[in-house]
């Protein structure tokens, strides 16, 4: 299972990819193997919105169950990716490119720091599995 | 593998919308041993198993089956089963699972100083081969395997499938057609080797529970313990064709009399989510005003048929096909529509 070396990661299994105060947040691939089938994804926030760490910011469901996507980070929704809407599969066959869900314009983006790295977040996979 | 009832189940193999689509188009290979199986012999066998069930046991030959409720005297639903006929003085009862202590103490009890009763679960496997390739496989299975293709929907007999000596049924529990295959404990891996080794390529799978569910939701078979349980009668649930109350006495039979012959209160109906929303087991249903008026008793995703589909219970006066409803989604409402079921029946 691949979890890219350039992202960080939450133990409620999104990535987050930092470039300056923006952060692409995402679900890994691990998440997205527990889930199975991907079947909704609802980004329950518009540009404009503040998050802060650890809310909701939607839920992904797949054939048998459902879960909440969190935020990794404080700050204002940016982007939403819209494409999920119409095809959650992308989830599925893309957790760490086309299906990235949300940008964050972080308040605070060294708050990252408390994240996971790859090797750290391989490490909980292995400690949740 | 996740916990199920005392035992540990594959929820999917291969993904359970992948497992579907094998069974709705090929064929699907079940284990389903954990279902209990229970025996009944003897002079009386047959009456005191036509007592403990609402649907009509006298009516059945050796050799046939039939589902059936299994109430209590309040009409409400202790299980639903499958009873075979296999002779006029032995008798075959399989129970769910999550119900086999319960069922198996209330067969036994009535069985008392009348018949025999025997659990055979522990030393029961079952196999299920369901789908539209289930005979194909089984042509390649053996000379009598083949000739399973005769056996009329709702029958069984004594079988050989590969080497292996079972008693194999004509029935399923996914709306397509196909047999479920009993055989000893010890011989069930080389059962399912087999049929999976012939099936494959024919396109044959490993299905799970999470497959089950979807395929049985879909062709609207009830699920115990999420559609119906004790707080459930079956008039309501939509299985008043099981509930015979022209036969002799049977547990329950009063209670259900009264039942059927008062207004019934609720009803369970199929709906499809016609918003943005998966509605799931307990979820609130509310009419179009946001008045609670039911539960969503079982839904996910239908794979076949495309859409988001559900089954709840909701007053008489909203049951009715293209009533509006709003499924209560964690807190959001979401539109959806009373349709008719079974979502899917095979062509």
């Amino acid at each position: 299972m691949e979890f890219p070396a350039a992202l960080k990661y939450t133990k409620d299994h999104e990535w987050a990819k930092v470039d300056g105060n923006r952060v692409t947040v995402g679900i890994t691939a691990f998440a997205v193997e527990q889930l199975g089938d991907i079947t909704l994804v609802s980004l329950d926030v518009k540009v404009g919105d503040e998050l802060s760490v650890g809310k909701t910011f939607g839920t992904i469901e797949s054939v048998k169950t459902l879960s909440d996507l969190y935020a990794p980070i404080s700050g204002k929704v940016v982007e939403v990716n819209k494409d999920l809407d119409a095809s959650p599969e992308l989830v599925n066959e893309d957790p760490y490119g086309k299906a990235w869900m949300v940008v964050i314009e972080a308040a605070d983006a060294g708050a990252l720091a408390a994240l996971m790295d790859d090797k750290s977040y391989g490490e909980h996979v292995k400690a949740s599995g | 593998m996740v916990p199920f009832a005392g035992w540990e189940m594959p929820i999917q193999y291969t993904g359970i919308v992948d497992e579907h689509q094998a069974v709705r188009t090929a064929a699907g290979l079940f284990d389903v041993s954990h279902m209990g199986e229970l025996e009944m012999k003897g002079e009386h066998a047959a009456a005191v198993v036509d007592y403990l069930v609402t649907n009509d046991a006298s009516k059945l030959v050796d050799g046939q089956a039939m589902y059936t409720a299994c109430c209590n005297e309040r009409g409400t639903i202790l299980d639903d089963l499958i009873v075979y006929r296999a002779a006029r003085d032995r008798w075959l009862v399989v129970c769910n699972a999550s119900n086999h202590a319960k069922i198996a103490a209330h067969f036994e009890k009535a069985a008392k100083d009348h018949c025999e009763f025997a659990d055979r679960s522990d030393e029961t496997a079952l196999i299920a081969l369901q789908g539209p390739s289930a005979f194909d496989v089984l042509d390649k299975a053996g000379a009598d395997a083949a000739k399973l293709r005769e056996l009329k929907s709702f029958h069984f007999r004594d079988a050989v499938i590969g080497n292996v000596r079972c008693t194999a049924a004509r029935t399923g529990y996914t709306g397509e057609d196909g047999v479920e295959i009993f055989c000893a404990w010890g011989d069930a891996p080389a059962l399912w080797d087999q049929l999976l080794e012939l099936g494959a390529p024919l396109g044959v799978k490993p299905a799970g529970l999470g497959a089950r569910d979807t395929l049985r939701l879909e062709a609207r078979l009830s699920l115990y313990g999420n559609d119906i349980d004790e707080t459930t009668n079956p008039i309501e649930a939509g299985l008043g064709w099981v509930v015979k109350l022209d036969k002799a006495m049977f547990v329950g039979k009063e209670a259900l009399a009264a039942i059927k012959a008062a207004p019934l209160p609720r009803k369970l109906v199929g709906f499809e989510v016609e918003g943005r929303g998966i509605a799931r087991h307990g979820y609130p249903l509310r009419d179009v005003d946001g008045k609670e008026v039911g539960v969503c008793t079982s839904g996910s995703p239908g794979p076949t048929v495309g859409k988001n589909i559900g089954l709840g219970y909701v007053p008489t006066e909203l049951a009715a096909i293209g009533t509006k409803l709003l499924v209560d989604c964690r807190g959001k409402n979401v539109e959806a529509v009373v349709v008719k079921t079974p979502f899917y029946k095979r062509s």
